[in-house]
């Protein structure tokens, strides 16, 4: 058994990653593609997003590089024998919260169950009462004194600790620019803290800041209690929300990409040959957009489902299933959302094959293919561009409402989606159990918040008719 | 002095905004009397509406008026609230802009829109809201006004919209109408209704007109008084008669000098090098030095001051403390500036040889679809049997108005949209026959140049690139080195650096685009350009350097044009032969000689009277065409022209006339002049 896994949705999104990179570097060398990326970083919003969406993003990579752990006991014959299950990277490195489970619901940072449950005392008597959780706050010796001053503690230590690492990082990106630009440190420092730079360091390094403090108080924390508290089988929620990020980034991103082609291919086709060819991609995507969408993804996701349980044999693992399942939802939000895009181009298409330069193209006997590909793409990308970002974030809340109304991703993999849709039950007990709701709720708001910010600042920044007013 | 009724002093204004601020007017003195007509004349990117638009305090978000005054009669317009500027604007002062298909509400009908303003600024005229509209309606020559005040702007012609536009203006009984280039999107004769509209207005009411105008034409037929703005700054102002009378500002010489025309065929035009400098730069000396050839050293370390030099007169320029015959002595008018070329016609009679364009019976016809089935209806005639040779090495202008066919024809001609019918020949290949790939290699031998040089180039491409693509789909230079070099020749060859390869088109001028645009067409070495109005998106002086760099290849390598066009000054300058069309029909063709000077066709000879001419004596009597041209898809029975026509018969209405040739070259279809007979 290999080691290292490569689930289906891990090598599109490293192909994705790949690709970007590509665009990247295609774009670095093209001025009017760098400009306004370079507009975008320049603005303060936009740093600020940037910085917001490469945490989630690396949360998300780094849940992507799955593997079979090695099994406890060494292996009898030498090699290390692994176990079936497969974990991330991601589950590796946080394995404190993966594994520290409770029995049920406890509110959070407790110490207790949320429960009541019948405790046996150290004389024989019962007792119903709420028990001490397993793991969450385990190392008080009295709960009720010595609670406070722990989490104050772990606090102060985490917030400490989240402070000297961006001073780390600030220095070195003082530094690095020290360097870049050759003058003294001094001199930089003044600039960047004084917000005199083209690009709005100081903006970035507090949002780093910020994170960085956030994200080590809630470490700390979460290394002695149940930061957000568990859920209905004492999984940590908190553990849920982080391992939820890479179900958003991928229902966000490879859904474009399933979209794209399809969107680019037949949109500018239908503009640009105009005639039958235009008259058949319309009627399809008409068609297309008549069903609701809703409806075709449920039955997309039962007939994956009946193929899945008639051929059980084929999935090593419940990841692996459900990973399919992700890459079906994906294939199937792709194939209902390619029309708006598409309608989009072929319009900027029908006008864009009637301009100077194209005629001017065409009277060189310059053929169709090379028109589409030197003429037509490059001058609707900004197009495509806006259209990716602005999606983005719709199609995280897509995901959601899926889950909801379980035709979404497997029940058993974690999404903002399957949380919220057992918040359902949760919030209709009582007392009510508001966390799982609150902690997806959180993390998606911000995702989806800072995409949207940083897709305005896209837009605004490849729009050509807003350009001209900047 | 109270017959001032304008007086804009050190006005100053500011655009910020930019990574420097700019100065679009920077300390412009100007002074307008009651009734007269005071035209602001200068090159785009000069400030000319920028000024208007301070007056008005009508500037865009990123600008202010940095300093100066404006009076108004007694009233100081800057200091204003903007309540109390609100009455002011439209009210005393009108204003009518280039645009008048963007200016009126699609959504409301014209009778409301002036209405409108009549409410505002008349309301001594409320009780009789109706009739007064109908009256302004009348008053700009709109006929049938009654009816016309319940249609909406799509119902109206360009022409109509700008009279409504200008209703709309007298709708406050203006002292003071402000005319930002108020025909300039207008077709020749529909401009020569618009501004006899404005000078009997004029008459009537007594109001003062600023026209603002970058035709000379229209300076000369229309304005009392002229001031020339450059960069700015206004460096002369004179009474029209003197203005183009004796020796000013050397840009204006230089202006008058760049206009093309009959008497200035044989030679090249004179050009003003390089362009109108950046409005943000620092100016320490004259800021028409750099373009200027009778520079002094004085003349780049001092701003010149304002100079009065006759009764009315004055000008920015160092050259008017010189005494003024040293100084006509200095210009020489026909001097270094017009260069005797070489006879175009040897050159061209050598180069024989070559391939002749011969279009026979042309129709392109537009299919008008309707219902669900999409059923051809009707058809849109917008070429209708048109026939013509271009001989290599000769150039055939084709004129009229917008919406003739022109441009139909030039694009049928290189199949860019294929004909209907009839059939277009070069060499010995039958165009019309040929598809795919064969067509594609014979795509080489014609070319096209565009009106607009900032969409004819792919924004997204270096210019070496733009300039290669041909070469490339033609197979032109077999290795990208190869192609490479060539394209610094052809950069060089037009008149251009050999580094704009590497750059962005975005970061030239009109002019240089429309040289690269040059460049690329003769990368794939043509035998004949469709030149589509490729001046008319330019100003003046660059449209000479464009006209000079056409007929000096023409010269070199016996290139034929088919020059689109609708101005005929341009026309005279450069054609050996012309056609007329006239909704999709050729009217009247001949020599260049034959046709403007002898026109035989009613509407050749409306058309070359509605120029505005700069040389009084050049000057005709105006035929003033009535209507507009009507649509393509239903065209009027018999002669297409008779609905406008001045002299038609009954007969007229009967059937299109047969071409009458009148010469080896010169044919017309008119009935009057092929006299009866005509079936």
């Amino acid at each position: 058994m290999q080691p290292l896994v490569i689930l289906w949705t891990d090598a599109l999104i490293f192909l994705l990653l790949a690709g970007a990179l590509g665009f990247g570097f295609y774009a670095s060398r093209r001025e009017h593609l760098r400009a306004p990326w370079r507009f975008v970083i320049r603005s303060r919003v936009g740093l600020g997003t940037l910085v917001v969406l490469s945490f989630y993003l690396l949360i998300g990579l780094l849940d992507s590089v799955h593997f079979h752990p090695p099994a406890d006991p060494a292996g009898r014959d030498g090699g290390t024998l692994h176990s079936s299950e497969v974990i991330s990277l991601f589950d590796h490195l946080v394995s404190g919260l993966r594994s520290r489970q409770e029995k049920t619901y406890s509110a959070p940072l407790a110490t207790h169950l949320y429960a009541k449950e019948t405790i046996e005392l150290a004389d024989g008597s019962t007792v119903r009462d709420y028990p001490r959780l397993e793991y969450g706050g385990a190392h008080l010796a009295d709960p009720e004194r010595d609670w406070l001053w722990s989490v104050l503690g772990l606090s102060l230590i985490g917030i400490l600790k989240g402070l000297a690492l961006s001073l780390v990082l600030g220095n070195l990106l003082l530094i690095f620019l020290t360097l870049r630009r050759g003058c003294s440190f001094e001199f930089v420092a003044r600039e960047v803290l004084g917000g005199r730079c083209a690009i709005p360091w100081r903006t970035g390094l507090f949002v780093l800041t910020l994170l960085l403090v956030l994200g080590m108080w809630s470490a700390e924390l979460a290394s002695k209690f149940h930061l957000l508290g568990t859920d209905k089988v004492g999984e940590d929620v908190f553990y849920q929300a982080l391992k939820s990020i890479r179900t958003g980034l991928l229902i966000g991103t490879l859904t474009t990409l399933v979209m794209l082609p399809a969107a680019i291919l037949l949109g500018i086709m239908a503009g640009y040959f105009r005639g039958w060819v235009d008259d058949l991609i319309q009627y399809l995507y008409t068609t297309l957009n008549s069903i609701p969408g809703v409806l075709l993804i449920a039955a997309a996701i039962l007939m994956l489902q009946i193929y899945m349980s008639n051929h059980a044999e084929e999935f090593n693992s419940l990841v692996e299933r459900a990973d399919l399942r992700l890459l079906f939802l994906c294939l199937i939000l792709g194939v209902t959302s390619w029309t708006g895009l598409c309608r989009l181009l072929r319009g900027e298409a029908l006008k864009l094959r009637e301009v100077d330069y194209v005629q001017a193209a065409t009277a060189f006997g310059v053929g169709h293919f090379q028109i589409i590909t030197r003429h037509i793409l490059p001058n609707v990308l900004h197009i495509v561009l806006i259209t990716v970002v602005l999606d983005f974030s719709g199609l995280v809340l897509a995901e959601a409402v899926l889950s909801y109304v379980n035709i979404g991703v497997d029940p058993t993999m974690n999404s903002w989606g399957n949380m919220i849709n057992s918040a359902r039950l949760e919030m209709a007990r009582e007392p009510v159990v508001w966390w799982s709701l609150a902690a997806a709720m959180i993390f998606m708001f911000t995702l989806v918040l800072s995409a949207n910010l940083f897709s305005d600042v896209v837009r605004d920044a490849f729009d050509p008719r807003l350009r001209s007013s900047r | 002095m109270n017959r001032t009724l304008l007086r804009v002093e050190q006005l100053t204004t500011v655009l910020e905004g930019g990574t420097r601020p700019l100065h679009p007017v920077d300390g412009v003195d100007l002074e307008i009397r009651r009734g007269e007509t005071f035209a602001l004349l200068g090159e785009s990117g000069c400030g000319k509406s920028m000024t208007a638009l301070s007056i008005m305090r009508l500037l865009p978000p990123v600008g202010r008026v940095a300093g100066g005054n404006v009076w108004l009669g007694e009233s100081n317009l800057l200091d204003l609230p903007e309540t109390a500027m609100r009455l002011e604007r439209g009210g005393r002062v009108g204003m009518i802009f280039q645009e008048p298909m963007t200016s009126l509400n699609p959504v409301l009908n014209i009778g409301e829109q002036i209405a409108e303003s009549v409410r505002l600024h008349d309301p001594g005229s409320l009780p009789r809201l109706r009739q007064r509209v109908t009256e302004l309606l009348q008053a700009v020559g709109i006929p049938d006004p009654a009816r016309r005040a319940g249609e909406y702007p799509h119902q109206l012609s360009g022409g109509m919209k700008q009279r409504v536009m200008i209703a709309i203006a007298l709708a406050g009984r203006p002292e003071l109408l402000i005319a930002d280039e108020p025909t300039t999107a207008l077709d020749v004769t529909i401009q020569a209704q618009v501004l006899g509209l404005l000078k009997s207005l004029q008459q009537q009411t007594g109001m003062a007109i600023l026209l603002i105008t970058h035709d000379l034409g229209i300076v000369a037929e229309m304005a009392d008084r002229v001031a020339v703005m450059y960069a700015g700054q206004i460096v002369e102002t004179a009474p029209v008669a003197e203005f183009f009378g004796r020796d000013g500002h050397p840009y204006s010489r230089k202006l008058f000098d760049s206009l093309p025309g009959q008497e200035k065929r044989a030679a090249r035009l004179a050009v003003i090098r390089g362009s109108v400098p950046s409005l943000a730069s620092d100016f320490p000396g004259c800021r028409f030095a750099e373009r200027c050839d009778r520079v002094m050293a004085r003349c780049r370390g001092e701003a010149p001051g304002w100079r009065v030099t006759g009764p009315g007169r004055g000008m920015r320029c160092h050259l008017a403390e010189t005494p003024w015959e040293a100084a006509v002595e200095l210009s020489g008018r026909a001097g270094p500036g017009i260069a005797p070329a070489a006879p175009d016609v040897a050159t061209a009679q050598s180069d024989r040889h070559g391939e002749q364009l011969s279009v026979e019976g042309l129709r392109v016809h537009f299919p008008i679809r309707q219902g669900v089935l999409r059923r051809t209806v009707g058809h849109v005639r917008a070429v209708d049997g048109v026939s013509f040779e271009i001989p290599p090495g000769r150039t055939l202008a084709l004129v009229g108005e917008s919406g003739c066919g022109k441009t139909t024809v030039g694009k049928g001609v290189l199949q860019l949209i294929r004909p209907s019918e009839g059939s277009v020949r070069f060499g010995a290949d039958e165009l019309t026959r040929l598809t795919g790939a064969a067509l594609r290699r014979r795509r080489s031998l014609l070319q096209i140049i565009f009106q607009d040089p900032f969409s004819s180039m792919n924004p997204r491409m270096l210019v070496g690139d733009i300039i290669a693509e041909g070469m490339r789909a033609q197979g032109v230079g077999e290795t990208p080195a190869g192609r490479r070099e060539r394209v610094r020749q052809l950069l060089t060859q037009v008149g251009l650096d050999a580094g704009a390869a590497e750059r962005y088109p975005h970061e030239f001028s009109g002019g240089q685009r429309q040289r690269i645009c040059v460049a690329r067409a003769l990368a794939v070495q043509p035998r004949l350009i469709v030149c589509d109005e490729p001046t008319s998106a330019l100003d003046v002086s660059v449209q000479a350097q464009i006209l000079n760099l056409l007929g000096d290849l023409q010269r070199e390598l016996g290139l034929s044009y088919l020059f689109i066009t609708h101005n005929l000054s341009v026309v005279a300058y450069l054609a050996h032969e012309v056609a007329v069309m006239y909704l999709g029909r050729i009217v009247e063709r001949g020599t260049v000689e034959e046709v403007l000077q002898a026109p035989r066709h009613p509407y050749t000879r409306a058309l070359l009277s509605a120029v505005p001419v700069v040389d009084p004596e050049g000057r005709r009597e105006v035929i003033r065409l009535e209507g507009d041209m009507p649509s393509p898809s239903d065209p009027p029975t018999g002669c297409h022209f008779h609905p406008r026509c001045p002299e038609a018969e009954p007969a007229c209405a009967g059937s299109y006339p047969r071409v009458t040739r009148l010469s080896a070259t010169h044919c017309v279809s008119c009935l009057r002049v092929g006299g009866a007979g005509a079936d």
